[in-house]
C-alpha cells in the first residue's frame, strides 16, 4: 500500500546521459517544476504550475536523472511531521502507523520505500534531518550559500538550503556534487572552497585521527533510548580510529526560542504574496481588494501556516521588534559563535538527530510547542548557516534513530567522511 | 480671535521633499526585463518582477552606479557597505506585498544641492538617497475611478522593478518656488549624470511635507528648532509628478494653512492629494493610521559593498561647474551662460558650434534664436536632436557671411523647424545668397534702365510705376525676389 508519498506523481526525463541517468528522484513539492503544478503542500497552491524550473531541478534534469514525483510535506515547511499538509499525511515506511517526519517528509518516504532512488528536500530548521531519521535514511542539510534556492519556494529564506536524500551516504554526497555551486539567479550563493574530490570521492569511511566534539546540551532532554543508539554511534567511531570529546554550546538553549522567532518573521513576508491576484487560491467571495485579499488567505492557509504568519507579523511590529526580532538575531550570532569557537577544538560535532524516535500518526497535532521543542538539535545548525547530516544509527523499540554530524562552514567532505564510517 | 493678532509675517512656512526618481537602466534593478515603456500591459515580466513563488532577486548593478553617481554629485557620503530591507505592506500593485528597498543604511547620507531663486542662492541639504523598486501600476476602471470605488482595477507589472531612486531632503525650503527650483536643478543633475529621462511617464514623483510655523522659532541663520518643527501640524502632499506641479500645489496647501491658522484653526496633521486638473490639494478620505512596515533585510541580498568600487565611477562635469566655466571660457554673461547649461543637450551643442565660430555669435544663435525658436512651438532641443547638424550649418552660413542675420533667423530657421528642410536648400529655393541679393540689384538697375517712361512717372509722382518696376525685376528674377525687399531698393536707387 502506498505510503502517500507523492502528491503529484511524474515522469519527467533528464535530457543528457550524466552522472544520475537511471537514476529516479523524488522532489519536496516547494521546488519549482516548469509545467508540473508545485503545492508546498497548501489548498493556496493546489493548481499553481510554475511556468519555470528551479535550478536544482535543471541540474537535475541536465544529469540525466528521471523526476517520479512532487513529494508530501508540511504546508510551506511549516511542520516536523508532514501533517500539515492539505494533501493528507504520510506514512513511515520504516515504522509503519508513525509520521515519517517533516516538513521533507514525502521525500524521505519516497526513499525509504524504495518508491525513488534519491530525493531532493528542503531544511529550514531541520525538514531534511528529521525525516531522514524518522525514516531511516541519509539526509544533508548543505551549507548555507552551498546550493541554490532559485525556485524554492520561501519559508525562512535567511535559513534554508535544499539538500539530498538516499539510502547511503555515497548516494546522497553524489546528489549533493550535482545541485551544489554558485548560480547568477541566486545571489547567497557562493562558491566553496576547493576541496578534494568530489563529495561523493568523501565518502571513504576514513575517520582515523578525526576529533568528533559531543555538545552536552544537545543530549540532554533526549529519550533514553536515542541516547542509547548515539553512544553506540560514538563507540563505532572512536573503534575507526577518531577521539571524542565533549563541547559546550552554551548558547543552543536559546536556539529554539530565536529560529521561531526569525523563521515567522520571514514567513509572515515571505508568504504575503499569496493574495489571490497573480496565481493560486483566489476567493470568489468579492468585496474590496482587502477584503478579498484576507479571504483568499483565510481560505487558503492551514492553521499552522496562520498561526506562524501571525506571530511573525507581530515579532516584526513596532514595539515588538526589539524585544523579538532583534534578540534573536542576537541569539543567532551568539550561536554561530559558539559553533566558530567548539570548531576551534574539534573536527565535526556529533549529536542525536532528533531527541525523540517518530510520532504515532495523529499523536503530536495539538500540541505545537511540544513539537517546537523536539527541533532543539536541528535549528542551531541553521541559525548558524552550518553543513549537518543525519545518518540511521539504529533502532529504538523497533522505530529508528538517525545521529547528525555537524561540520564548519563548507565543510561537507567532512561530514559526509564521518557518516560513511558508520 | 487670533485672526487679528497673529501676522503674516509671524508665520514661517516649512517644506520638506520626497523626491521618487526612475534611474535610466536597460533593465530592471532586480532581474533582466527591459525597463522600456510599452503599450502591451504585462509583458515586460518574468518570475522575478512578477513575484512568483521562489524567484530570487539580483541586483542590476548599473543600478548601483547610477545611485553612486547621484550621491557623488550631491557630495553625499556613501558608506563602505549598504544593505536593502523589506518594507511590508498589502497593496495590488505590489507583486510580493512587500517593497525591496533601504532602510537604515542608504547608499547616500548627507548630501546638498544648491538652487538660485530670485538670484539668491541657497545650499538644500539631502538627508538620505536611496535605492528601491518601483511597484507595478493600477487602472481603476468604472464606478467612482479610485480603488476603493472603482468597479474593478487592471494590474500592470511592466513598471515592477523599475529601478528608483528616493531622495529625501531636510525641511529647507521656505517657499514653494524653492521647492519648484530644486526639483528643477535636481532633475538637471540626473540628466547630465544620464540617469533619468524627465520625458518618460512618471518618472519623477514627489511627496511633500508642509507646515507653517511660529517665525520666532527661526533662528539667525534660517534654521528651524526639531522640537517647533514636530509640534507643528503637516500635511504630506502627495502625487506631484513636476516640479511646476510642485510649485502649485504648495503655494495652494500654503495658502490653506495659512487661512485655516489666521482664522483661529487648528491645521489637521493628514495626508493631502493633489489634484492637478482642479488645481487643489485634497484630504485623502480614509484617515489611515501611522503604518508599521516591519522593516527587516532582505536576506536574498548580500550586504553591498561600494566602497573600492565608487572611485572607479566618473561623473561628468555639472550644470553648476559647466555654467562657470562657460562665463570664463566663453565670456558669456550670467543669463546666457545659464541658458546655454540648462541642460546638457543645449550645453553640449553650443560648445560644440562655440568651438568652430565665434562664441558670442554662437551663443545669440543657440540661447537666443534656436531656443527662443524652440520655445515658442512648445519644443526641447531633444525633439530636434536630428535636426542640429543642420543648425550647425546654419550658424556656419552666418558666420561666413553668406546669409544675412535676418533671414537666416527669419526665414531659414523657421524654415527648418517648420517644414524639416535643409538651410542650404532653403537658401536657394528663396534667393537669398548674398549672390542672390546681387542679381536682385541688378535686375533692379535693368529695370530703371530699360524702362525710363515708368522712371519718369514714378518722379512725376504717380503711385502705381513703382509697382510696374517691381513687377518687372520679379520677372527677371523668376519671382525669387522678396517683393518687398525690390520695393525698397527701388526707391533707393530712384532716389
Ligand atoms: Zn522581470
Amino acid at each position: 500500500m502506498s505510503v502517500n508519498a507523492f502528491i503529484t506523481e511524474t515522469e519527467l526525463e533528464g535530457t543528457d546521459e550524466g552522472p544520475l541517468s537511471g537514476r529516479t528522484v523524488a522532489v519536496k513539492d516547494n521546488i519549482s517544476t516548469a509545467g508540473v503544478r508545485t503545492t508546498c503542500g497548501s489548498k493556496m497552491l493546489a493548481e499553481y504550475v510554475p511556468p519555470y524550473d528551479a535550478t536544482v531541478v535543471e541540474r537535475l534534469k541536465a544529469a540525466g536523472a528521471t523526476i517520479v514525483g512532487k513529494t508530501n510535506m508540511d504546508e510551506f515547511g511549516m511542520g516536523t511531521t508532514t501533517e500539515t499538509s492539505h494533501f493528507g499525511s504520510t506514512d513511515n515506511p520504516a515504522a509503519p502507523g508513525h509520521v515519517p517526519g517533516g516538513s521533507s517528509g514525502g521525500s524521505a518516504a519516497a526513499v525509504a520505500a524504495g518508491e525513488a532512488d534519491l530525493a531532493l528536500g528542503s531544511d529550514t530548521g531541520g525538514s531534511i534531518r528529521c525525516p531522514a531519521a524518522f525514516c531511516g535514511v541519509v539526509g544533508i542539510k548543505p551549507t548555507y550559500g552551498l546550493v541554490s534556492r532559485y525556485g524554492l519556494v520561501a519559508y525562512g529564506n535567511s535559513l534554508e538550503q535544499i539538500g539530498p536524500f538516499a539510502q547511503t551516504v555515497e548516494d546522497a554526497a553524489a546528489l549533493l556534487d550535482v545541485i551544489a555551486g554558485p548560480d547568477e539567479r541566486d545571489a547567497t550563493t557562493r562558491e566553496a572552497p576547493d576541496g578534494e574530490g568530489t563529495y561523493a570521492d568523501a565518502a571513504d569511511g576514513d575517520v582515523d585521527g578525526l576529533s568528533v566534539g559531543i555538545p552536552t546540551e544537545l543530549l540532554e532532554g533526549a529519550d533514553q533510548g536515542v541516547i542509547d543508539a548515539f553512544e553506540e554511534t560514538v563507540e563505532t567511531l572512536e573503534s575507526a580510529g577518531a577521539t571524542t570529546r565533549e563541547v559546550c554550546l552554551p548558547s543552543v538553549g536559546h536556539a529554539v526560542s530565536a529560529y521561531y522567532v526569525i523563521a515567522m518573521s520571514e514567513a509572515s513576508s515571505n508568504l504575503a504574496r499569496f493574495d489571490g491576484v497573480r496565481y493560486g487560491h483566489s476567493s470568489d467571495a468579492g468585496g474590496n481588494w482587502n477584503d478579498a485579499f484576507g479571504r483568499t488567505r483565510a481560505e487558503g492557509f492551514g492553521d499552522e501556516v496562520k498561526r506562524r504568519i501571525l506571530l511573525g507579523t507581530y515579532a516584526l511590529s513596532a514595539g515588538y521588534h526589539d524585544k523579538y526580532y532583534k534578540k534573536a538575531q542576537d541569539a543567532r550570532a551568539w550561536v554561530t559563535r559558539d559553533f566558530d569557537e567548539a570548531f576551534d577544538e574539534v573536527d565535526v560535532l556529533a549529536s542525536p538527530t532528533m531527541p525523540v524516535p517518530p510520532f504515532e500518526l495523529g499523536e503530536s497535532l495539538d500540541d505545537p510547542l511540544q513539537l517546537y521543542l523536539a527541533d532543539a538539535n536541528t535549528v542551531p545548525v541553521n541559525l548558524a548557516n552550518l553543513p549537518a547530516i543525519s545518518v540511521p544509527a539504529g533502532e529504538t523499540n523497533g522505530l529508528p534513530v538517525g545521529v547528525q554530524f555537524i561540520g564548519p562552514a563548507f565543510g561537507e567532505r567532512r561530514i559526509v567522511r564521518t557518516a560513511s564510517a558508520l | 480671535m487670533t485672526a487679528q493678532t497673529v501676522q503674516r509675517g509671524d508665520l514661517v512656512t516649512v517644506i520638506g521633499l520626497e523626491v521618487h526618481v526612475q534611474l535610466e537602466t536597460e533593465t530592471k534593478i532586480f532581474c533582466g526585463c527591459p525597463t522600456a515603456q510599452t503599450d502591451e500591459p504585462n509583458t515586460n515580466v518574468c518570475p522575478v518582477c512578477l513575484g512568483l513563488p521562489g524567484a530570487l532577486p539580483v541586483l542590476n548593478e548599473t543600478a548601483v552606479e547610477a545611485a553612486v553617481k547621484i550621491g557623488k554629485a550631491i557630495d553625499a557620503s556613501i558608506p563602505e557597505e549598504t544593505r536593502f530591507h523589506r518594507k511590508n505592506y498589502y497593496y495590488p500593485d505590489l507583486p510580493k506585498n512587500f517593497q525591496i528597498t533601504q532602510y537604515d543604511e542608504p547608499i547616500c547620507q548627507d548630501g546638498e544641492l544648491e538652487i538660485a531663486v530670485e538670484g539668491e542662492r541657497r545650499t538644500i541639504t539631502i538627508e538620505r538617497a536611496h535605492l528601491e523598486e518601483d511597484p507595478g501600476s493600477l487602472q481603476h476602471v468604472g464606478g467612482g475611478g479610485g480603488i476603493d470605488t472603482a468597479e474593478y482595477t487592471l494590474v500592470n507589472y511592466n513598471r515592477a522593478g523599475v529601478p528608483l531612486m528616493e531622495i529625501v531632503t531636510a525641511p529647507d525650503f521656505r517657499t514653494a518656488a524653492e521647492a519648484r527650483a530644486f526639483l528643477a536643478e535636481l532633475e538637471e543633475v540626473l540628466e547630465y549624470l544620464g540617469v533619468f529621462d524627465a520625458g518618460r511617464d512618471g518618472s519623477l514623483r514627489v511627496d511633500a511635507n508642509l507646515s507653517i510655523v511660529d517665525g520666532e522659532e527661526v533662528d539667525d541663520e534660517g534654521r528651524i528648532g526639531t522640537e517647533a518643527l514636530e509640534a507643528a501640524n503637516r500635511t504630506e502632499v502627495k502625487n506631484i509628478s513636476s516640479h511646476k506641479g510642485a510649485e502649485k500645489a504648495l503655494a495652494y496647501e500654503e495658502t490653506r494653512q495659512r487661512n485655516a491658522i489666521q482664522r483661529g484653526r487648528v491645521v489637521e496633521q493628514e495626508t493631502r492629494h493633489w489634484d492637478e486638473s482642479r488645481g487643489i490639494t485634497v484630504s485623502m478620505r480614509s484617515k489611515e493610521a501611522e503604518k508599521d512596515y516591519r522593516y527587516f533585510r532582505e536576506a536574498d541580498l548580500p550586504p553591498l559593498r561600494v566602497s573600492h568600487w565608487k572611485d572607479e565611477i566618473p561623473i561628468p562635469e555639472l550644470p553648476t561647474a559647466r555654467r562657470e566655466r562657460f562665463r570664463e571660457e566663453y565670456a558669456l554673461g550670467e543669463e546666457a551662460a545659464s541658458k546655454l547649461t540648462s541642460t546638457k543637450q543645449v550645453a553640449d551643442f553650443y560648445e560644440d558650434v562655440a568651438r568652430e565660430f565665434d562664441p558670442d555669435l554662437a551663443a545669440t544663435w543657440v540661447a537666443d534664436e534656436l531656443l527662443g525658436e524652440l520655445n515658442y512651438r512648445d519644443l526641447e532641443i531633444t525633439d530636434v536632436a536630428g535636426r542640429l547638424d543642420a543648425v550647425h550649418r546654419l550658424i556656419e552660413l552666418v558666420d561666413g557671411d553668406e546669409i544675412t542675420a535676418k533671414n537666416a533667423r527669419e526665414v531659414v530657421l523657421r524654415g527648418m523647424l517648420d517644414d524639416g528642410d535643409d538651410p542650404d536648400e532653403i537658401v536657394e529655393r528663396e534667393g537669398l545668397g548674398k549672390t542672390g541679393a546681387d542679381e536682385v540689384e541688378q535686375a533692379v538697375l535693368e529695370a530703371i534702365e530699360e524702362n525710363p517712361e515708368a522712371v519718369a512717372d514714378h518722379e512725376a509722382g504717380e503711385a502705381g510705376a513703382i509697382n510696374f518696376l517691381v513687377g518687372q525685376v520679379m520677372a527677371k528674377t523668376g519671382g525669387s525676389a522678396d517683393p518687398g525687399d525690390v520695393n525698397g531698393l527701388l526707391r533707393e536707387e530712384l532716389e
